[in-house]
Order: C-alpha cells, then structure tokens, then sequence
C-alpha cells in the first residue's frame, strides 16, 4: 500500500477526469493523473511517462532507469507480486 | 558481504560501508552506546531485513524501527469499527488487503467477511468508487488508512465522488501523519534517537520542510531516503556524517523523487478534504497530538464517520492485548524477540498484534527474515 511501483502511462482515457491507463509489468489498468499534471506538462504529454504510482494514482514521473531499478527492489522484497494481484483482483484493463 | 550479489553496485556498497565504519569510529560510537538511527518508514524497515543491512553495518550503528507501518498503528478499536459498519446489511465495505487480517477485539475483516459481512478487497480507492457506481442500491464505505502518501488518493477520490454526486459512497477516514509521532518519540524520556533516516514516498507528498523542527528544535539530522539498498546505505553515511561533524540538518538523499515543496496537486487535494484532528490513537503509542485527519464539513455527506456514527473518540478505544509488547516494539525500546508472544503465539499465521501482520512490520520482517537464528540465540543459555 505505501510503496509506490513503477509503470508507464500508454493511453490517456479520459482527459477531463484526468484517468489513463498505465502497464505495470505487463499488468494494465487505470491510474489517475492528477499529481503530474500542470501547464509545464499537460495531459497529453504523459504518454509513455514513466511514473510512480500509488493506489491507482501516478504520484511522480521518474526516469526509465529509476523505474527499472525500482522494479528489481519491488521483486525482491515480494512486493511487486502482491501489487500485481491487486491490480489484477480489481480493475485490470483487458 | 551477506547479499552483495543484490546490489546494483557491489563495489559502490563495498565502498559506502567503509565510509560508514570510518566515519562512526570518528563519532566516538561504542557497542555500548551505539548511534541509535531511526527509520521511520516500514517500507525501509523491509528493505534493511531483505538486504540484511543491518548484518553489514558497523555494530556501533543500531537501526531503530520505527511506527512507520499504518496498519501496524491501527488500533483494535478501529478494526472493531469497521466490522460494525461492514455488518450493515446495506454496506460493501472496500480495503487495502494489507489492513484484512489486522486483529480486532473480537475479529478481523478477513474474519468477518467469512461471517457473511460484504467486504471487497480493492487496489485503490477509485476501485472502490466504481463499486459505488455499479451499486447504486448500496451504501459503499472505503477504509481509508495510510500515511501522508495514501491521503492523496482518498483525498481525490473523494473529490470525483462529489464532482459526479455519486452519495452512496464514504471514506471511513483514519489517516496518519508522519512528523508528530516522530515529535512524540523524541519527547519520549525512555527513547534516545541520535538521527532518522526520512521516508521517501510519505516526503514525495509533503517534501522535506514538515521535518525541519527535528533538526531546528531538537538538533538531530534527518536524510530522506529511496528504498534501494545502495540509498539506505548512502542514507546511513550521510546521517552518520552529520552527527560526527556536529551538524543537524534535514538533507535529502531522494532528490530524483523528492521536491522540497512535495507535489502541490497533492497537497491541493489533502487539504481541500482533511483537516487536522486535535489527537489521535495510535496501536501501542496511545493518543498524539495532531497526529491524523478527519474530513471537512463541506465533505459530510461522504464521511463514514459522521453516516455511522462510529470512529476516533467514540469510547471505542479498547486497550492493547496485556502481555504484548507491540508498543516498546514500535519504539524500539525492545527487538521483536524480546516479546514473549513473538513467534510462538504471535506468528504472521495468528498475529497477536499487527506488527506481525504487514511485511513493513518490525516483528514480521524480524520474522521472515532474521527471527529464527535471533530467536534460538535469545534462547540459548548464556
């Protein structure tokens, strides 16, 4: 619940509620975009972002080597897994 | 070195431990009074058990873990609160499956949800807003826990729920916050804290300004940290320094993720929805000042709260199981094995008390990883 996993933004859903789908290891669902947009980067600008996400909220754009490293610490310590059947449980995008 | 093949850099770790043992010598450390360092963050608290970092470090640096673990501080009486709204026959109560097996007085929601009680295990809150959507007949609750890095997400959802007039929805609200239980601890006369190792995803939100007193008021260094190994590591030297060279600053070793500001649409959403409680009640530590947030009164309607008339400052509180020790565990007055249940009757199978629960938790990660040869040496005649 408190570590965020790495994932990239390939689709924006819906711009005005500011929801797009992001794949996390393979896994894709919707996040909201709220926290990394602003005039400096609008919506449309996060397609293919690399970005931290939270509980289904992408929370800061991080750079792809970050993401990968993140991801390898994730696996270790079990918690990319869980996160995974989470995501699976509820709101994966087929 | 224990798990250096992990590391992204051996030879960067090789170097940065050997900076560390430098430097702490330069402290005038000893075994005996070793520098007592505080990770706040269970994430940080898995991560230095998973990487055995704690094995790797000179003996004159001790990790103290911290309550930076939400479901490790949520109080029976909190448990008891959701099962009473669960049981409602209109409601589908939604939660993180971390908070599922956290032990009420009588039962957990995972329990509960065996009863009969319709509880769903959902991944975030907007899952739980859909639920809302597609059940318009039901009264949907969201269990709303975590720190600073989850309130973010409540706080936005709760802002689409009344942008849409979706009013079958509510957030049973029981954030924490992260600097005032630090505040506590270092108001505490049994703790002796030398530094802190920040946490990164909590600071993410807020950034690094909210940890200023601790350097300011209380002349201690405190390095917000990642949560690779090599980060702690580069955390620990930074904190480390500090303290041999008599300084106390608040440093940031997160800076790729951490703004010093925090991330404004955040903070935006937070403090659009909460506000500060006067005190809360934390599992083991008992009530502290300001230390989490209810919801405005322009959000009512969405407040589990005030919709079911249960919560924080309800005469709920029930206290701790008697012969636990989570408190002294949490912080860190005693190492997990010190307690009498630990491992034997609390187990992460039957967890006694949450600590045991969450892989963030101090007694779980002890147990997972550590336990067993600590465990036999605890008991091993002297």
């Amino acid at each position: 619940m408190c570590l965020g996993v790495p994932g990239q933004i390939v689709e924006i859903v819906d711009p005005e509620l500011l929801i797009a789908v992001a794949d996390v290891a393979g896994v894709r669902r919707k996040v909201n975009i709220t926290c990394i947009v602003d005039d400096a980067h609008p919506v449309a600008a996060c397609i293919g972002d690399w970005v931290l996400i939270h509980v289904g909220f992408a929370m800061a754009r991080i750079d792809e080597a970050e993401a990968a490293e993140t991801l390898k610490v994730l696996t270790a310590m079990g918690e990319l897994q869980a996160e995974l059947v989470a995501m699976r449980q509820t709101g994966e995008v087929q | 070195m224990k798990y250096a093949h992990e590391f992204r850099d051996p030879i960067l770790a090789q170097g940065l431990l050997a900076q560390i043992r430098d430097v702490v010598t330069r402290t005038g450390a000893s075994v005996a009074r070793p520098l007592n360092i505080m990770e706040v963050c269970g994430g940080h608290t898995h991560a230095i058990f998973r990487y055995g970092l704690h094995e790797m470090v000179p003996k004159e640096v001790e990790f103290i873990h911290g309550p930076g673990c939400p479901v490790c501080v949520l109080p029976m009486g909190r448990v008891d609160d959701c099962i009473e709204i669960a049981e409602h026959p209109q409601v589908i109560f939604a939660s993180f499956g971390d908070a599922m097996r956290v032990p009420g007085t009588k039962k957990s929601l995972l329990q509960a949800k065996a009863d009969g009680a319709d509880i769903r295990l959902v991944y975030s809150p907007l899952d739980a807003l859909a639920l809302a959507r597609a059940n318009p007949d039901r009264e949907v609750v969201f269990f709303a826990l975590g720190f600073e890095t989850t309130m973010p997400s409540t706080a936005l959802t709760v802002l689409q729920a009344a942008k849409e007039g979706i009013m079958n929805f509510s957030l049973f609200c029981n954030h924490i916050t992260v600097p005032q239980p630090i505040k506590a601890l270092l108001d505490d006369p049994d703790m002796r804290l030398d530094g802190f190792v920040g946490p990164g995803h909590v600071s993410m939100v807020v950034g690094t300004r909210p940890y200023d007193f601790i350097a300011r008021d209380y002349g201690k260094p405190i390095v917000v940290s990642g949560f690779e190994p090599l980060d702690l590591l580069q955390s620990v030297l930074m904190v480390v320094t500090q303290i041999a060279e008599g300084r106390a600053e608040v440093e940031n070793q997160y800076g790729r993720i951490v703004p010093r500001d925090g991330n404004p649409q955040a903070l935006a959403a937070i403090d659009a929805v909460f506000e500060p409680r006067e005190k809360f009640e934390w599992r083991g530590l008992g009530e502290i000042d300001a230390s989490g947030v209810k919801m405005r009164a322009g959000f009512a309607a969405w407040d589990a709260e005030r919709k079911f008339d249960v919560g924080y400052g309800k005469g709920r509180e029930v206290a701790d199981p008697l012969d636990a020790r989570c408190g002294d565990v949490l912080k860190g007055l005693i190492k997990p094995v010190a307690c009498p249940l630990f491992g034997t009757i609390c187990n992460p199978e039957t967890p006694v008390g949450a600590l045991m629960v969450s892989s963030e938790g101090a007694c779980a990660a002890y147990y997972q990883y550590a336990g067993a040869r600590a465990f036999e040496s605890a008991l091993a005649p002297s």
